[in-house]
């Protein structure tokens, strides 16, 4: 997984797989669309290829690079777990507030008197 | 670089984004004034409260904060069941009462230089805005306590795991 989170890293590479959720594309296409050139795009695209993040097709007479979803997918239920992590602290954050909120506010009106 | 919202789910409040390949952001809002939500997050009696969810299967051994620049913290939690200590310690860097924190934050277990954390808590029409910004050492230990997530004894569901499936197309 480290590979998929340092070939996302760069934000061209980034780009493209936004791009490629859409569909599969071939060279021209992506380097168009996202006005980098053809090297370029092809220097991304083979990192992206050694990250398993995306597979070529052969079709008619291109080859067209589409997204492959497994380890997309395994980055997203890490993310997943670790906020439902935070997600469970914050709720017992919130209590504890309203906890807190209760308690300075019949402190204040104790006070008051 | 632009921060990437990748689990976020609109029911749930906790959003989780990863910015650039190094750092984590983690934002939540709460319906208190900052001076509250501020001593939550830092007074050592009242972290012990919530640093470890119930619902994840672990409690806290035991919490102090030094709450100053220069003082340290140190939080230990344990899974139930388990006779492991998980030991959380670090170093204030700077400390604004009520809106800004910096510091280090290490996993003991793991070792290694530390994360850089920076919390800020904005109060906006009642209610505190708070974001904590994790800078871990490297991409590496990022991907380890992301992963070590899984750990944390959380019980996934046929139903959830196949949402989050779907929410990929």
């Amino acid at each position: 997984v480290v590979e998929t989170f340092a070939a996302l890293a760069e934000p061209n590479r980034f780009r493209i797989v936004e791009l490629l959720r859409a569909g599969p594309r071939s060279v021209n296409d992506i380097g168009e669309r996202l006005a980098l050139n053809q090297p370029q795009v092809s220097k991304h695209l083979r990192v992206l290829k050694q990250a398993g993040l995306v597979d070529v097709e052969p079709r008619a007479q291109q080859r067209l690079y589409g997204l492959r979803a497994q380890p997309l997918r395994r980055l997203r239920e890490w993310l997943e777990r670790y906020r439902r992590l935070w997600d469970a602290r914050f709720d017992e954050l919130t209590e504890l507030i309203d906890e807190l909120k209760r308690k300075e506010m019949s402190d204040g009106r104790k006070k008051g008197r | 670089m632009v921060a990437r919202k990748v689990a976020d789910a609109p029911v749930n409040p906790t959003s989780m984004d990863l910015e650039g390949d190094r750092a984590l952001v983690i934002a939540r809002a709460f319906d208190a004034p900052a001076r509250i939500v501020f001593e939550a997050w830092t007074r050592a009696d009242l972290v012990r409260r919530w640093w470890a969810p119930r619902s994840h299967q672990v409690s806290v051994v035991s919490c102090e904060a030094d709450v100053r620049v220069g003082g340290r913290f140190r939080y230990v939690m344990r899974k139930d069941g388990s006779r492991d200590d998980l030991a959380f310690s670090g170093e204030y860097r700077e400390v604004t009462p009520w809106s800004r924190l910096v510091y280090t934050h290490v996993f003991e277990p793991a070792g290694g230089p530390p994360a850089l954390v920076t919390v800020t808590f904005e109060e906006r029409d009642g209610k505190t805005h708070l974001v904590a910004h994790e800078l871990y050492p490297s991409a590496e230990v990022r991907e380890a306590v992301l992963a070590s997530g899984m750990e944390h004894g959380m019980r996934e569901t046929l139903d959830q795991l196949e949402a989050l499936v779907a929410s990929l197309h």
